[in-house]
């Protein structure tokens, strides 16, 4: 089996944002990129499928230049090869104009099976990977917690979460886009033995032309939905902010809990 | 009128009647409607669907179309973007509106590409920039909120977040309904069954104080202090899904959309952003305290008080407070 994963280079969730000077996104500079949460889970249920199954994972990530780390460790972790859509002319899409280049690029693949994420922790669309199942006219599956390929690679049973701690279970036929929900394994980390392998492996960047994609179709020139502006939220209704070192704050807080909102 | 504009709302039914947030869309679809001078319209799909067809002809709407066959008996994305799409390319309303449940984000963006849309996922408001007409929604996890427009022409889609709209603001009237025209559709999958999720089943629900951990805690190594602070209090254990899917507990201590919903006196969000998939699950809670280094971290929104600093020091030092005040 050859698995495509797309795996999003993302601001660390532990990172200190703060919102840049034209107002329309936060400041990058100083921020540290990760592999998306459930893009890493993706990653990690693609190898052990084909570790079960035979084949190999294809890492495409859309993104600049600083994503060849995400990259670079995708194939530390076991991928065999890496696409980068680095071309200033893929960037700053939206989920639409993103599929319409990863869609390009997996058909270089010739891919049995797409894996990816099911929502990124930046935009957050939880719509880029079903897209590009609309482009390849292949079934899909959000949120899903469980991929157990059937007899010859021609179908497989998916656990899909629902609402409230309930899970379904149905078969989809292959070759499909399942979209993996956080949860679904333990994503191993890198060998040393496998990061210096990685050095090593196919890492290719095609340009849009090599993809047959005019650059019209992608990036911000292909998108309709445009982020205006982002802010801190707000609902004028704030946590009144207790001061004071660890020990005073404590103080003050359990007598608050005891006098105004008597709930100890 | 011939270019008045039309505004679709896509229900999605629960059990013969509507779900909880197809109320809710209703309510956004028609707020839509009337900032824009618009039609609203909405749309209900399954096997046989008289009753809830009725139930949303008794909402103010200017029609409700029926979408009825066996196919969409049981959800699959493949029959329900086989039935809406080529309706939807067909009457091109200028926007349709769908509640954000887990089935919506399953097949809309996929609706979206074979209707030719363009899709704004988790709309919690409708906003009036400069006299232009933009739309709210969370990023980075909820840490910010963007507002975005939708350009070029064509279909716009809108799913609304659970709670941005509320349900009891749906408006009462009545609207005919019609039939929808389908063509062929078939479903793409062979449902097997569902399953529950979470193996021991600690009922969270019922419980008077919660103290709920999240992936600030950084490591499993550091839940001590807060299993010592929750034994204080006498308190039950819950978490954020991360701490979960890292493992540190076990799945049935999950608090939000997809885990469990508490409605304690106290609860206590410990290293926890507050993204809404959590919120959802604990908004009910009479009094909330927050404890977050980040004092922009959106939790402190929904807190009664919060403490910014680190939790490391803070959460002893509340456990050893409140020890004190107990005696
Ligand atoms: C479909 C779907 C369903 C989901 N269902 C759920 C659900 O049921 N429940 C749920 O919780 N999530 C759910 N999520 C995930 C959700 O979107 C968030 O990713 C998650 O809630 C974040 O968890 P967190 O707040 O613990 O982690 P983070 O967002 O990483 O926040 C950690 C917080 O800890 C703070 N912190 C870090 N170190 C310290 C320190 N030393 N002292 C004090 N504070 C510190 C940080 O400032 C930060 O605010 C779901 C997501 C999806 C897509
Ligand atoms: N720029 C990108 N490069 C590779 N994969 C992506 C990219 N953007 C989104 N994806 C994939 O699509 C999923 C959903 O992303 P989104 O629609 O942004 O929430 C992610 O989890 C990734 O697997």
């Amino acid at each position: 089996m050859r698995i495509a994963v797309c795996i999003k280079q993302v601001p660390d969730t532990e990172a200190r944002l703060r919102v840049a000077k034209d107002g329309r996104w936060i400041e990058e500079d100083d921020l540290r990129f990760v592999i998306n949460e459930s893009d890493e889970y993706a990653l990690e249920e693609a190898l052990r499928i084909t570790e079960a199954h035979g084949g190999d994972v294809v890492a495409v990530c859309l993104g600049p230049d600083r994503a060849k780390e995400a990259l670079r460790k995708a194939l530390a972790l076991g991928c065999a090869e890496a696409v980068h859509l680095v071309d200033d002319a893929y960037q700053g899409g939206d989920a639409a104009a993103t599929a319409t280049a990863l869609a390009a690029a997996v058909r270089t693949l010739e891919a049995d099976l797409v894996l990816s994420g099911s929502q990124s922790d930046d935009v957050g669309y939880g719509s880029t990977a079903s897209l590009l199942a609309g482009h390849l006219g292949w079934p899909h599956a959000w949120l899903v917690m469980g991929v157990e390929i059937e007899d010859g690679a021609s179908s497989t049973k998916v656990t899909r979460e629902m609402e409230s701690g309930t899970n379904e279970i149905f078969r989809m036929q292959l070759p499909a886009v399942i979209e993996v929900q956080a949860g679904i394994n333990h994503p191993r980390y890198a060998s040393l033995k496998g990061i210096m392998k990685a050095k090593r492996k196919p890492l290719a960047t095609p340009s849009p032309a090599d993809l047959g994609l005019e650059s019209a179709a992608i990036g911000a020139a292909g998108s309709r939905i445009e982020i205006v502006d982002v802010s801190f939220p707000s609902s004028g209704d704030e946590a009144e902010i207790i001061e004071g070192d660890a020990e005073a704050a404590a103080r003050s807080l359990v007598e608050k809990l005891q006098k105004e909102a008597r709930v100890l | 009128m011939a270019d008045a504009k039309t505004i679709w709302i896509v229900l999605q039914l629960r059990e013969g009647g509507l779900h909880r947030m197809s109320r809710e869309a209703i309510a956004a679809g028609q707020a839509l409607a009337a900032r824009l001078g618009a039609r609203a319209e909405a749309v209900v799909l399954g096997a046989e669907v008289g009753d809830a067809a009725a139930e949303v002809a008794g909402f103010d709407l200017d029609a409700v179309h029926v979408a009825e066959h066996a196919a969409l008996g049981a959800y699959t994305p493949g029959a329900y973007v086989g039935a809406l799409a080529p309706a939807i390319r067909s009457a091109a309303p200028d926007f349709v509106v769908f509640p954000h449940t887990y089935q919506s984000v399953d097949y809309v963006a996929r609706l979206a590409y074979e209707a030719g849309a363009a899709y704004v996922p988790e709309v919690v408001s409708f906003e009036d920039g400069e006299g232009e007409l933009l739309f709210r929604r969370p990023v980075l996890g909820g840490k910010l909120q963007a507002r975005v427009r939708v350009g070029g022409e064509g279909v716009a889609f809108l799913s609304v977040q659970s709670g941005a709209f509320s349900g009891d603001d749906a408006r009462a009237g009545s609207a005919e309904t019609r039939p929808l025209e389908l063509g062929e559709i078939t479903a793409d999958r062979e449902i097997l069954g569902t399953e529950t999720v979470g193996g021991d089943q600690v009922d969270l629900s019922k419980a008077d104080v919660v103290v709920a951990v999240g992936r600030g805690i950084g490591k499993p190594e550091n839940m001590p202090i807060v299993e010592e602070l929750a034994a204080t209090l006498g308190a039950d254990i819950g978490a954020s899904r991360p701490v979960i899917d890292n493992g540190w507990l076990p799945r049935d201590r999950q608090i939000g959309s997809s885990g469990q919903t508490v409605a304690p006196k106290l609860y206590l969000a410990i290293g926890i952003s507050g993204a809404i998939q959590h919120l959802v699950g604990m908004k009910g809670s009479s009094t909330v305290v927050s404890i977050n280094k980040d004092a922009n971290a959106p939790i402190f929104t929904v807190s009664d008080y919060g403490i910014v600093g680190d939790l490391h020091e803070i959460v002893p030092a509340l456990t050893a407070a409140i020890a004190d005040a107990k005696g």
